[in-house]
């Protein structure tokens, strides 16, 4: 059911064959091997034949496989025409700043999907200003776009900002990518945490991006997984709100009343979706019942 | 014949006492008495201190075929070894046995030794570096004997290893030969596997760099089983002794598997009050011993003791009041040595107490859980630390076995592909650990149980661990990396594995080329 599941998107180096060998070891709900800043202009073409074969003979379980490709103005022609006969789930687009640019590569995708191939997702990364401003428009641009993600890093770098532990300065673009995403009925994934070594930084900064509404995280390490799904995985407090909604629910079915309340507030749909997603959640990730943040 | 396992083992070898097949981990009861010492005297107003090594070879009387014993506490950086097989090269003696419990890189000079006769016989609980290399290809006539460090206290207790002289490296010294590994520049913290060469040894000598008033405080080896105490410029160089600090590993596969190890010991039941643990100090048991220091201290659990080698890990975890002792056989690194001279509850022990299973009842019986690697595993879960992939000796058990005998869940942890060769194979080139005594295998792609503990299997999968066949496992790294090509080695015994009870449980073979 939970086909859609993105807590934790973990970016494997495309030029190392042994990370990319263990990529799906760390249980990460989709691994991005990256073709963009991990690997050095040189080094592109050397990646782009590493994670084509590892599409193609690697098992990476359940983690979806996503590949973050160059920006459109450097490599992205070459990469799509690689990569995407190689079937992978997902395409992860740097720096987009416009609809244009998801259209774009979607007409390079199309043209090299291969006849009878499931359709390959975009993810649309904003790491710049005017992509911050534009998110609603690329967020609606094409079907294939299941998701918007914030990369802060060249954002911050792009509005002059200094980036800090807490995050302050990107408050505002992750309130905007979270509500365009929302807008457009898909998904808004958070900017990585940097500091792989700290845990504690971490928890909270996801524990934050949970709350302000994004669905899932980057991750640049995968010591970061455990954390991160720690984070968005259900509380038990969450399951036992979601069993309530439930219960209220049906008892509303059973008296035959059209309207359901929980604690004196109404229940509506989007409420029943949300408690029913909890619920799949915490059965997919074995979770039940237990708090386990 | 076969042994118990399996292993081919020739009825009788040249160079070695008897053959005695491994029969199980506890099938072979001993059958011997503790031997004795002779025993001596020493005058009123009768020094020990004696200027240089060449009078500790006049006095004793060093002679050839004599067996002299030194300990490893200073690893890579011993001098003492080297020095005293010069004096002995020198001086034209022939056909020594050199029972080194460790040898390192640092002892190459080993070789032309061999070569020029006056070495004929080793006898170790661990081999690495260029002896271990030409050894392995036929370098000495007689097989080395590697043992395990228990064993190694077995034999020397039991008289089948018979000390002519035991050399003590010892860090501090007072010149009536009380010895400590506390104090001095080479300061190696505990001396544990020197104690029962001092303790049986027919003649014990201190070779020491750092000479104080007596009487010396504390004393780890006693002035009552020293002959004599002769002072060097240097014993060893401390870089080689103890690394700065020992860091817990950072590479993610690594970490998951340590982590996965900590789930197995708390799905197990064995995280509460009194628990008790080893590990060793490699980047990935320290990264286990950081995963179940988190489980300990979420449940506000007390252990009773960490064993084995002491890393400052377990200092750190002593000093927060994690663990209530710690037994100490060999400090890893300076916050090891510094803590045994400081902390009451930081004890020094011998390796007869470690882990001898002769004995009244060793430590490692007491342990809840042990953490141990591997070069092999095999679907019996048998377990080579002897042998690399090429057949080379690389390594050998020194606690590996003891540890994996005592403890009430032994875990190995290994990537299912080391570089680009499977973990698990049929048959272990070398088998050094018993099988029935391994309980789980950890690797990054899953866990496999020994099919004896089906109630630990059961508590696994409870817990939602990703339990998996071994011959599962086995098939998924072949999946991977293809099935490795088996070695093909000569016919020559070049080392004789002992089981630590002296048993023969393998032998390794010379290497081709």
């Amino acid at each position: 059911m939970l086909n859609d599941l993105r807590r934790s998107l973990l970016f494997i180096p495309g030029n190392s064959p042994s990370m990319l060998q263990n990529g799906g070891v760390f249980e990460a709900d989709s691994v991005i091997l990256d073709l963009e800043d991990a690997v050095a202009p040189g080094e592109k073409d050397a990646a782009r034949f590493l994670i084509a074969h590892s599409l193609r003979t690697v098992d990476y379980g359940q983690s979806e496989k996503m590949v973050r490709i160059n920006p459109l103005d450097t490599f992205a022609a070459a990469d799509i025409a690689a990569i995407v006969p190689c079937a992978p789930d997902a395409l992860l687009v740097p720096k987009v700043e416009s609809a244009e640019d998801i259209l774009k590569v979607v007409a390079m995708v199309e043209a090299a999907e291969q006849p009878g191939q499931k359709p390959v997702k975009l993810v649309a990364l904003l790491e710049t200003p005017r992509g911050i401003v534009e998110a609603y428009p690329i967020a609606k641009s094409h079907e294939r776009v299941v998701a918007l993600a914030l990369g802060a890093e060249d954002y911050t770098a792009g509005l002059g900002a200094t980036r800090t532990r807490e995050g302050q300065e990107i408050f505002t673009a992750r309130t905007l990518v979270i509500n365009a995403a929302a807008a457009a009925g898909i998904q808004s994934i958070d900017t990585p945490f940097t500091d792989a070594n700290d845990d504690e930084g971490l928890k909270a900064d996801t524990e934050l991006c949970r709350h302000l509404g994004f669905n899932g995280k980057l991750s640049i390490n995968p010591r970061q997984i455990d954390v991160i799904h720690g984070v968005f995985n259900p509380s038990s407090d969450d399951v036992d709100w979601a069993e309530q909604v439930l219960q209220a629910i049906r008892q509303a079915e059973a008296e035959g009343s059209g309207v359901a309340s929980l604690n004196g507030k109404m229940v509506d749909l989007p409420i029943v979706n949300r408690a029913k997603r909890t619920l799949e959640l915490a059965r997919l990730v074995g979770l039940t019942g237990r708090d386990e943040s | 014949m076969k042994n118990a396992i399996g292993r081919e083992i020739p009825q009788a070898l040249a160079g070695f006492a008897s053959v005695k097949p491994f029969a199980g981990a506890f099938a072979t009861p001993p059958d011997m008495a503790r031997r004795a010492p002779l025993v001596k005297t020493v005058k009123p107003q009768t020094g020990k201190l004696l200027n240089n090594l060449e009078e500790v070879f006049d006095r004793i009387e060093i002679k050839n075929g004599m067996t002299l014993s030194f300990h490893h506490h200073l690893r890579n950086g011993d001098g003492v070894v080297n020095m005293v097989l010069e004096l002995a090269a020198k001086r034209g003696l022939k056909d020594l046995t050199v029972a080194l419990s460790s040898i390192f890189p640092v002892h190459a000079p080993l070789i032309e030794h061999i070569k020029n006769g006056v070495v004929s016989g080793l006898d170790t609980n661990y081999m690495s570096g260029p002896v271990a290399q030409a050894v392995s290809r036929g370098l000495l006539d007689k097989p080395v004997v590697m043992r395990t460090h228990g064993g190694r206290a077995r034999a020397i207790e039991c008289g089948q290893m018979v000390v002519d002289v035991a050399f003590i490296a010892a860090p501090a010294a007072d010149p009536y030969g009380n010895l400590n590994g506390a104090q001095g520049s080479a300061a190696c913290g505990s001396m544990g596997y020197a104690f029962p060469d001092a303790q049986y040894a027919q003649n014990v000598v201190a070779v020491t760099d750092h000479l104080v008033e007596y009487p010396l405080a504390p004393i780890s080896i006693p002035q009552t089983r020293v002959d004599y105490v002769v002072k060097v410029d240097k014993v060893g160089d401390p870089k080689g002794i103890v690394s700065g600090t020992t860091k817990i590993t950072k590479d993610p596969v690594g970490l998951k598997i340590a982590s996965l190890a900590a789930k197995v010991i708390e799905a197990a039941g064995l995280i509460k009050d009194g628990f008790s643990f080893q590990t060793g100090a490699g980047g990935a048991s320290l990264a286990t011993a950081h995963f179940v220091r988190q489980m300990m201290e979420k449940k506000s659990v007390v252990g009773s003791f960490a064993l084995g080698g002491i890393t400052g890990y377990m200092v750190e975890m002593l000093e927060k009041g994690l663990f209530r002792r710690l037994l100490d056989v060999q400090s890893f690194d300076l916050d090891a040595v510094r803590s045994m001279g400081e902390n009451a509850d930081h004890l020094e022990i011998g390796a007869d107490f470690y882990a001898s299973p002769f004995n009244n009842g060793c430590a490692v019986n007491q342990l809840d859980a042990v953490i141990l690697g591997a070069t092999e595993i095999d679907t019996a879960f048998n377990v080579n630390v002897v042998t690399g992939s090429d057949g080379v000796i690389m390594g050998g058990s020194g606690g590996h076995s003891d540890a994996a005998a005592g403890a009430k869940v032994t875990i190995i942890v290994a990537n299912l592909l080391r570089g680009r060769l499977p973990i698990i194979v049929d048959k272990v080139l070398t088998a050094t650990t018993p099988g029935e005594t391994i309980d789980v295998l950890v690797t990054e792609r899953g866990i496999a149980v020994n099919p004896q503990r089906a109630e630990l299997k059961a508590q696994l999968l409870a817990a939602g661990l990703p339990v998996k066949d071994i011959d599962e496992l086995k098939a998924l790294a072949e999946k991977l990396a293809g099935a490795p090509q088996a070695i093909k080695t000569g016919e020559k015994i070049v080392a004789v594995v002992e089981y630590r009870d002296g048993t023969v449980i393998d032998v390794v073979r010379q290497v081709e080329g």
